[in-house]
């Protein structure tokens, strides 16, 4: 394998053929933010949270392969405007409400809020939808109101587990993530599975009944420490 | 050469559950460097119901669920040079909005109203009324965002806003040194 290297925002960042720019980056120490993305799971590219600057032309990070001497623009305002765009209109879809939330401090949707500083409210309507609690499953619940889409528990189920509890249906705006049977009950989730681990839903829609609170509001992952901020302090310069 | 002097606060609670008013409360010490230079009007701290003349700084707690919410805010629009949604019910309906998402059939309200004092399982109302007094306000078909209703200047986020987001976004904008939050002061819980 060839190594080579490319930069973002003016940082030199190497890497090796087959990588994707985001996984150079991770290695490098340079956080380009990601919601549908995460370690351990096949690469998706459908939040376009990860959008950058390649060359002067729009592409998921997650998904585009680094190549040599790659000019790439992450954290610039016109790119973070953009993705504060993204994450604003993933809380307008569904009923995102952080307070009643018991994800709220663990989840990355809000993180990414956060770290893209959405703090004022928008002029996009909340679309309000009325969807189903699934609360058949006797250790594991789905409320999909939070449900972002992002599918990582249906590469997890699919890929890690060797199940393909969850899928997607649907399409366009109406696509939406579902279970293989009536509810959850039906299917053959089990509360060990990866993608029912706390690190797979990044947001609230998969719960682990009775620990929701175990962890206090202000104590949680992301009331220490911005998103992204693990994948910096790699940085060495 | 303007004469100094402290400026005029008010503040309101909306469809809020007063912890954002609480939450004023939990500056602490810093409440007496504050009064130092604000004074308050109308709010619930003076207990005064009506603006006795025109503020510098609102503060709301809460959106809009009733008309009446829409009164009072239309009111401090009115009273206030600069107004803040204080905390994530007057940002985005907070709590209350839960109500917007079960709100898609043709009588929403109807059947909301008609769940909780009439039909509901555990409901015991001896009237089989829904409370129909004249001096309750009427509810919104909706939970509105403060934002929708009049112009907003300033959002603190949270739930409640933490006493030092709250002293410290006061104390700037007093200074006229407001710049928006660190990213690390940001929290919607």
């Amino acid at each position: 394998m060839s190594a080579f290297r490319f930069t973002i925002d003016g940082v030199e960042i190497a890497a090796e053929e087959g990588q994707t720019i985001m996984e150079a980056a991770d290695e490098a120490g340079v956080y380009i933010p990601r919601l549908c993305d995460h370690e351990g799971l096949r690469h998706q590219g459908s939040c376009r949270v990860c959008t950058v600057k390649s060359d002067g032309r729009s592409v998921a990070a997650c998904t585009q392969p680094a190549a040599p001497g790659l000019v790439v623009e992450n954290e610039s305002a016109h790119i973070t405007k953009l993705r504060r765009d993204l994450v604003e209109m993933l809380f307008h879809e569904g009923n995102h409400l952080c307070p009643i939330c018991e994800a709220s401090g663990n989840c990355e949707l809000q993180a990414m809020a956060y770290r893209l500083d959405m703090t004022e409210p928008t002029k996009f309507p909340y679309l309000e939808p009325c969807r189903a609690v699934d609360a058949s499953h006797p250790d594991i619940a789905l409320d999909t109101n939070r449900c972002i889409a992002c599918g990582r528990c249906i590469r997890a189920s699919l890929d890690v587990d060797g199940k393909g509890v969850f899928g997607y249906i649907g399409r366009g705006i109406h696509r939406r993530v579902s279970v293989n049977g009536d509810n959850l009950a039906d299917t053959d989730a089990a509360i060990t599975d990866f993608a029912i681990s706390n690190e797979v839903c990044p947001v609230g829609c998969i719960i682990r009944k009775r620990e929701g609170f175990a962890t206090p509001i202000g104590e949680r992952e992301f009331d220490k420490a911005l998103i992204g901020q693990d994948i910096e302090a790699k940085r060495d310069d | 050469m303007t004469e100094l002097r402290k400026a005029r606060v008010a503040t309101a609670s909306l469809a809020g559950c007063f912890g954002c008013h609480m939450a004023i409360l939990d500056m602490d010490e810093r409440l007496i460097d504050l009064m130092g230079k604000v004074e308050i009007d109308r709010s619930p701290l003076t207990d005064f119901k009506k603006f006795t003349r025109r503020c510098d700084i609102g503060i709301i707690e809460g959106g809009c669920c009733n008309e009446e919410n829409v009164h009072v805010l239309r009111d401090f629009r009115r009273n206030c040079d600069v107004l803040i949604a204080l905390g994530q019910c007057a940002i985005m309906g907070g709590l209350p909005a839960m109500r917007n998402a079960i709100m898609h059939s043709d009588e929403p309200l109807r059947e909301c109203l008609e769940e909780a004092f009439i039909d509901g399982r555990y409901i015991r109302n001896t009237t089989h009324n829904i409370p129909n007094d004249p001096a309750l306000p009427l509810l919104l078909d909706e939970v509105y965002a403060c934002s929708e209703v009049v112009e907003i200047d300033y959002n603190i986020p949270g739930c409640a806003p933490t006493g030092d987001v709250i002293y410290d976004t006061l104390i700037k904008l007093l200074a006229g040194k407001f710049h928006g939050f660190e990213r690390d002061m940001i929290r919607f819980d």
